[in-house]
């Protein structure tokens, strides 16, 4: 009762959240609207008892990546930017985009009806109070199982950042203002 | 009976503790924010040889009151030009993230709202960096300059410190082993020493670190009102300055309580496993009495009827509390409560003592500059931190292989400390270099 509850709450503010977001004229609304989907999405997540993926989400991307858009956004004047940058054909592309996830959606549903559990996708249920500490679990995969991919994602990351540190440098070398 | 008055009453019987919590931090956390806010100006008062407020009630205890009606009652301003949603929203951002950070942590052996969780110090300094997007929204909304320069200031600070803070932290919960608040405790307890004494590096780096996350002198440039008026609360008045207000003292109590649990052995009592010292135990009830009776002893030396008569009303109180501490050791049903009261007691002194560490160097050190800033950030202390996991992980290690604890800690420290003054020195030649070739340059530089 109170799960359903909860649920509903989360998906319903996710859900007008993002519509709201992707509404909005003004780009820092938008930010703001979507910092709602993110932590309603991340509430979802801590009723699913993925404690950490909940905090990550919140840590990572609204903590850390929405600060620097929203830093960004107040930097740069973007209502003047996006006269020059708008182009005809948007409203084609939207339909488009429209009509490839929903066939895509709307795909996933029917074959699924074949599957046990009324037309979802309906994975075993452990009890909450059953699961391992799953911070605990996430380290023993990312160090144990996929150790390599771990390794190679984060030099791809460290990579991108010594790159986008040598962009920013100013060209005579000097680093101090 | 009417079943969803039944579930109802099901529901509070599971929950009722962490409703109980809630709504205790959520109530008491603004009073205590505002005497907080009294204590720094008495301790600025007294560092600087004056008497502070005196005025309202004996010693002027009841300033804060005070202050909240001023700022109640006070008219309202919003700019014109401001953006009006993210104006009225900012505030409210800034402090809600801090009182819900609240939620997880624990200020006794049960006195928590999220007992279960177990990545409680991720959700605590998760949800706390979340009030700086009330800054930063708030210094946009405005639509000022001091505003928006106060805010991206801010902002870069907080970036910046978030870093080392993290990875002080990370040196904390190696020593752990674990995510859960009360987990860290309970290490702390077996383990029968706080980890201040284990990772003495990691303490001072996530002290700095912490002063500049809470925007808090001699990191206050975000506010700083010799430049910037009073940074992005510059366009705020009122109820909305408050609200600001409250969630930077909330977020002082949040630090001071990670400090508290990862550093100084959370709500434990000092020497929690020595028994000739279990009559540490009876020190909430009896510094309550001695509270009390100081407090009786003032009484006669008011010079007006009333402040006698607040001050009697204070050393009740004073005697009231310590009647709840020393009335469970004496009736065996409610012996369950003693170790969450005392747990209470020493918990908040530890996160006051934090506090007093916090004013005393902002009416001792002076601002920072914001070049400084960043150099102290980004060339010193996260590179620090970063050595400082890598010697405690070592010293696991060590540990692991069947060394002596404090065998395998001591040089680790050392040679974390000696990277300290190297980096100290690099940093001191670089800057050097660096501003003498600038005054050749420049002459308006120095």
């Amino acid at each position: 009762m109170l799960d359903s509850i909860l649920f509903y709450f989360f998906a319903g503010v996710a859900i007008v959240s993002a519509a709201l977001m992707v509404t909005r004229r003004n780009a820092i609304h938008s930010a703001v609207f979507l910092i709602t989907t993110l932590l309603a999405t991340a509430g979802i997540f801590l009723q699913l008892g993925a404690e950490f993926l909940f905090i990550a989400q919140i840590i990572l991307y609204v903590g850390g990546i929405m600060v620097l858009f929203i830093f960004v956004i107040m930097l740069v004047r973007l209502d003047v930017a996006l006269h020059h940058l708008r182009f005809r054909m948007k409203n084609l592309v939207v339909i488009l985009v429209i009509a490839v996830l929903g066939a895509e959606a709307g795909g996933i549903i029917y074959y699924a009806r074949s599957l046990p559990g009324h037309g979802l996708f309906i994975e075993k249920m452990a009890q909450a109070d059953k699961l391992a500490p799953n911070s605990e679990k996430l380290a023993q995969s990312l160090f144990h199982s996929y150790l390599l991919p771990f390794e190679i994602a984060s030099v791809l990351l460290l990579v991108a950042m010594v790159g986008a540190v040598i962009m920013a440098k100013n060209k005579k070398g000097t680093e101090d203002s | 009976m009417n079943p969803t008055l039944h579930s109802l009453l099901q529901f509070l019987q599971t929950w009722w503790v962490e409703l109980t919590c809630g709504v205790v931090i959520v109530a008491v956390v603004p009073l205590i924010a505002g005497y907080v806010v009294l204590v720094e100006r008495k301790l600025m008062a007294d560092m600087q040889a004056r008497l502070g407020p005196m005025r309202v009630g004996p010693h002027g205890l009841l300033q804060p009151i005070a202050d909240a009606v001023k700022l109640l009652i006070k008219e309202d301003i919003i700019p014109a030009d401001s953006d009006k949603l993210i104006f009225w929203l900012a505030p409210v951002i800034s402090m809600t993230a801090a009182l819900t950070s609240m939620g997880a942590i624990a200020f006794g052996p049960s006195f928590q709202v999220a007992r279960d969780i177990n990545i409680g110090i991720l959700f605590v300094l998760g949800v706390s960096s979340l009030g700086f997007l009330g800054i930063i929204l708030g210094g946009w909304a405005s639509n000022s300059h001091y505003s928006i320069l106060g805010a991206l200031r801010s902002t870069a600070q907080l970036v910046s410190y978030e870093t080392a803070g993290g990875l002080a932290v990370i040196s904390g919960l190696l020593l752990s082993g674990t995510l859960s608040i009360s987990g860290i405790v309970a290490a702390q307890e077996k383990q029968g020493v706080w980890f201040i004494f284990l990772a003495p590096v990691a303490v001072f780096i996530y002290l700095v670190a912490s002063i500049a996350e809470t925007n808090r002198a001699p990191f206050d440039l975000p506010e700083a009102e010799s430049e910037l008026v009073a940074g992005y609360m510059t366009e705020y008045s009122g109820f909305r300055w408050a609200l600001y207000f409250l969630g930077e003292y909330a977020n002082m109590i949040v630090v001071g309580s990670i400090a508290t649990t990862l550093f100084l052995g959370g709500w434990l009592r000092p020497f929690p496993n020595v028994h000739w010292l279990n009559w540490l135990d009876y020190i909430p009830a009896v510094a309550m009495l001695l509270l009390g009776v100081y407090s009786i002893y003032r009484a006669g030396k008011q010079p007006v009827k009333v402040q006698t008569g607040f001050m009697w009303a204070v050393a009740l109180a004073c005697f009231a509390t310590a009647a709840v501490f020393a009335v469970p050791w004496f009736v065996a049903t409610l012996k369950f409560v003693i170790p969450g009261l005392n747990g209470a007691f020493w918990f908040l002194l530890k996160v006051a003592a934090y506090i007093y560490v916090f004013m005393w160097l902002r009416f001792t050190l002076p601002r920072y500059r914001f070049d400084q800033l960043m150099h102290l950030g980004w060339y010193i202390l996260i590179p620090l931190a970063i050595v400082n996991v890598f010697a405690v992980g070592i010293a696991m290690v060590l540990e692991a292989l069947g060394w002596s604890r404090w065998l395998a800690l001591v040089p680790t420290t050392i040679v974390t400390l000696a990277f300290a003054a190297l980096l100290v020195r690099w940093h001191d030649r670089r800057t050097e270099s660096a501003s003498t070739a600038s005054l050749a340059q420049d002459s308006y530089a120095g």
